[in-house]
């Protein structure tokens, strides 16, 4: 935990970059962990398998979602612990950016939830683009990624920001020769996949490898101990009198919030018409019409998990709520009440006119803060093999206010 | 261009039918009973006994009385799985949330005086348990924003002789349950469906009576599920088999409707816009949508103005939003033999269309539009119908055999043994701050088993209540969330590590 300070403290910041001028690096200084990540255990055959305090509860039909005491959906696990480890190592790594100064973490960033306290994401060049980075917290769980639910797996999701030129703007050619000429990594890969892995490789780093090791580390972030899964697990002294007040109105059939945010993991990933407003000036996104073809999905985005949603402002796909009380507030204002004029959208039935007090609304945003758990954050690497700043150029927290209307 | 294609595909599919429907309407006249219908699923649940779905009550339980102006929550809170909470009558406004195993929230009537939940239109909803085995009855509950009974995950349940008038969108709504038993309820003035049971399996409804709300008695994305003997009438529709869209649980087969009494089912439609039942037509005596293996059988169906059966598909139903993850038709239909009068009096343009397409006349019972593979009928000659014709004749012509799908015994927890409890208690919260070897934020595992190697119960007592030990690391925050057991299971596990 001490490294992820790192990049706060301008001290060891400046430490860190007369370092880096001199170098090369000592080969060293890069060994991967061999020990899994918290709440996995590693088999015996060195693979790291996840256990929650969900696993000792069914759902129906094994969907993964119910009520307090369902089990989780299907989940990612079986990495190699050296893969999660590397994985981490890229993950914050600039050289994955065609500039070289964007990584993952730029956008996921584990002090802002793993997203970036940003209501659009900022791409390569500092192009402001059309979404929200989503939170990558209980990634392990998700079978479907994008706000529009267009890839089915972390491997083909993170190709998306990877090579898109508005994002990290890399190619696969680039990214293979960078990863293979770094004096580094071959040999972290090499250990990552050794003899007999299904994907081990006799010479060179494949896209595979890298695919498969950002998604290990991805598949890591597991957020199931906040101070509701106590409450949930039993132990109802866990929250305070008004945070059960707001739990009964989210799960009550008034607000409906529990129909799509659904426990254990608080989304049912199903992709819903709500008809949430962009910020001014900014087109309609059609969302998941362009994956499914359809019109009849105009404006349709995946139900989002709010766990850790505390630390993921500004709210909805295009960030047009800078508050929690905001995001919630929407619902309550009526059915349709922001799709713009001349626009038809075929709403979700459970979006309808629940007619919330402003206590109401209160005590809805203090439950939302009970399902903050960060205790499994990982270490941010207080240097990557590229010799480049982790993280890379992180976007400065963005002025909410222009959202706040 | 989309919309004419699915109008154009509805046509063909309808002229195909009149032309099988020429060889299929010289069909059998039965009266024997036949052989009888094996069903979908294998209970065990047996023959001419009574239903229940929940463990027999424990002798030793304790009952926790609540009386007119006390709280039943402060004797939920208070009660442990196993007890009784029993309300005298009188009035109470609150929202009971019940979010432990094992208890039965019990009223007593005394002289037609009644316990009653009064929402005074501001609360939420009258009853809310996510616990399994819970059991609701002998409650009047009324005006509440929200729904009357709802459950959240909660298995094993029975919800009876309750009587539920204008409350809400749903009157009794147990969702993600498995195993439950709704029984002699009156329900009444419900803006949605009075009894919605909603993603669940092996569920029985009898014995209710349900009048004058949108929907009777909704049976979606649920699979064996039995609704007999309920008297279901001034309902808008009365009973309805539905796929509902973007939901996380995509089907509903298996269900049987048999010795309803499905009658006068031609209510106003007063459903929320937007609700999927806001596009019921007044006067639908059963409705099936997308809903597979439906059997129907012995129902007395009249006076129904649209039509006693409508059998649809996500493409003709306006209020259906598209999921593309869903089957969309009613599969294998089978209705058996039924008593249908007086039906489809005053229907809807858009079944005339259906008439008209398939060269019918006369007031229809059952009318069917969309795709419906496999599906079968009895008797057709004695009902008034269209796009039923090319049906098969079902090989069996009742359902004696199959008493309840509700499971012979009660479905089982999860089991985790002691030692797993403690590897799954470790490894989803310990590990955060503690590893084998090296610091993390907590001391290593192999320092902690140095200090309590034979002393486990002295570690359980520890993270319970920890005490500054060490001044190189942060304050521990104290486990006591965890049960003794739970904590005792962890401290020994924590103690056996080796790596």
């Amino acid at each position: 935990m001490a490294d992820s300070k790192t990049m706060l403290n301008p001290v060891l910041k400046a430490l860190l970059l007369l370092f880096l001028l001199a170098p090369p690096l000592s080969a060293a200084q890069f060994q991967l962990s061999g020990q899994c990540p918290p709440g996995f255990d590693k088999n015996e055959q060195d693979r790291c398998i996840l256990y929650t305090l969900y696993d000792q509860y069914d759902s129906i039909e094994n969907a993964g979602v119910g009520g307090l005491t369902s089990s989780l959906p299907p989940r990612r696990d079986g990495f190699r612990p050296e893969q999660i480890d590397l994985g981490r190592y890229l993950f914050f790594d600039p050289i994955l950016s065609g500039s070289r100064t964007l990584s993952c973490a730029s956008c996921h960033h584990p002090s802002l939830g793993f997203s970036d306290g940003r209501g659009r994401s900022v791409g390569t060049g500092g192009i402001v683009l059309s979404r929200s980075a989503p939170t990558l917290w209980n990634s392990s769980f998700l079978n479907s990624f994008f706000w529009d639910a267009r890839e089915k797996t972390l491997e083909l999701q993170l190709q998306g920001p990877l090579y898109d030129p508005r994002e990290m703007a890399n190619s696969p050619a680039q990214l293979l020769a960078s990863v293979n000429a770094n004096a580094h990594y071959p040999a972290l890969f090499a250990a990552a996949f050794p003899d007999g892995d299904r994907l081990a490789s006799a010479g060179a780093v494949t896209l595979a490898q890298i695919y498969r090791a950002i998604s290990a580390f991805e598949s890591s972030l597991i957020s199931l101990n906040s101070r509701y899964d106590r409450y949930a697990h039993g132990f109802h002294q866990a929250l305070t009198s008004r945070e059960i007040k707001g739990l009964n109105i989210f799960r009550s059939f008034v607000a409906r919030c529990a129909e799509c945010h659904q426990p254990p993991l608080f989304t049912n990933q199903q992709i819903a018409v709500i008809g949430t407003p962009e910020p001014e000036g900014m087109p309609l996104d059609v969302g998941a019409q362009t994956t499914y073809g359809s019109a009849r999905l105009k404006g349709a985005f995946k139900v989002p998990s709010l766990r850790n949603i505390e630390h993921t402002a500004p709210y909805m796909h295009s960030g047009r709520f800078a508050t929690l009380r905001d995001a919630v507030e929407f619902y309550t204002k009526g059915r349709g009440h922001a799709v713009p004029a001349g626009v038809t959208l075929d709403l979700h039935w459970h979006i309808n006119e629940p007619n919330l007090s402003d206590l109401e609304l209160d005590l809805l945003v203090d439950f939302l803060k009970t399902l903050t758990d960060e205790q499994f954050t990982p270490a941010i690497p207080s240097a990557v093999p590229s010799g480049l700043e982790p993280v890379g150029i992180l976007p400065e927290r963005a002025g909410l206010e222009q959202y706040n209307n | 261009m989309k919309k004419i294609l699915t109008v154009l595909t509805v046509v063909l599919a309808m002229a195909c039918g009149s032309s099988i429907a020429q060889q299929a309407a010289a069909a059998t006249y039965s009266n024997s009973p036949g052989a009888s219908y094996s069903g979908g699923f294998r209970s065990g649940a047996p023959l001419g006994r009574a239903l229940s779905a929940v463990a027999q009550a424990s002798a030793q339980g304790t009952i926790h009385t609540v009386t007119e102006g006390q709280s039943i929550q402060r004797a939920v809170e208070k009660a442990q799985p196993g007890d009784t909470v029993r309300v005298m009558p009188g009035t109470y406004r609150e929202t009971v949330f019940i979010d432990k195993d094992n208890i039965r929230l019990s009223g007593v009537i005394e002289q037609g005086r009644w316990p009653i939940l009064e929402g005074d239109g501001q609360l939420h909803d009258a009853i809310l348990y996510s616990g399994n085995g819970v059991v609701v009855e002998n409650f009047t509950i009324t005006h509440y924003k929200g729904n009357g009974i709802m459950g959240q995950a909660g298995n094993n349940f029975e919800i009876r002789n309750n009587i539920i008038i204008d409350t809400g969108v749903y009157g009794i709504f147990p969702q993600l349950g498995k195993n439950g038993l709704i029984e002699h309820n009156i329900l009444s003035g419900i803006e949605d469906a009075a009894i919605y049971v909603g993603m669940s399996d092996n569920i029985h409804v009898s014995h209710n009576e349900v009048f004058e709300n949108v929907a009777g008695i909704e049976i979606e994305n649920s699979r064996h599920a039995i609704v007999e003997n309920n008297y279901v009438h001034h309902n808008t529709g009365g009973i309805l088999a539905f796929i509902s869209p973007g939901l996380p649980i995509k089907t509903t087969y298996d269900v049987i409707i048999r010795n309803n009494f499905i009658i006068n089912n031609n209510l106003a439609n007063f459903g929320a816009p937007g609700s999927t039942v806001s596009g019921v037509p007044a006067g639908t005596g059963i409705l099936l949508n997308a809903a597979d293996q439906v059997v129907i059988e012995n129902n007395i169906i009249s006076n129904n103005k649209t039509a006693g059966i409508l059998i649809s598909d996500h493409a003709n139903a306006a209020y259906m939003t598209l999921d593309p993850d869903v089957e969309p038709n009613s599969d294998q239909v089978m209705i058996l033999n039924n008593l249908m009068t007086n039906n489809g009096y005053d229907t809807t343009d858009q079944v005339r269309a259906v008439m008209t397409a398939y060269s019918k006349n006369g007031n229809p019972d059952i009318i069917r539009v969309g795709a419906s593979k496999d599906s079968c009928i009895i008797n057709r000659h004695r009902y008034i119908t269209a796009g039923v014709d090319d049906f098969a004749q079902c090989d069996f012509g009742n359902t004696a055999n199959i008493a309840s799908y509700l499971l012979k015994e009660p479905a089982p927890a999860r089991v985790i043994s002691k030692s797993e409890q403690g590897k799954y208690a470790y490894l989803g919260i310990c590990s955060g701050c503690h590893s084998y070897k090296g610091r993390l934020i907590g001391p290593p595992v192999e320092v902690i088993q140095a200090m309590y190697m034979n002393n486990p119960q002295g570690l359980a007592d520890y993270i319970a209540k920890p005490i500054k030990k060490r001044k190189d690391y942060p304050d521990m925050p104290p486990q006591d969330y965890l049960r003794p057991a739970v904590r005792l299971a962890v401290a020994n596990y924590l103690l056996t590590l080796s790596k």
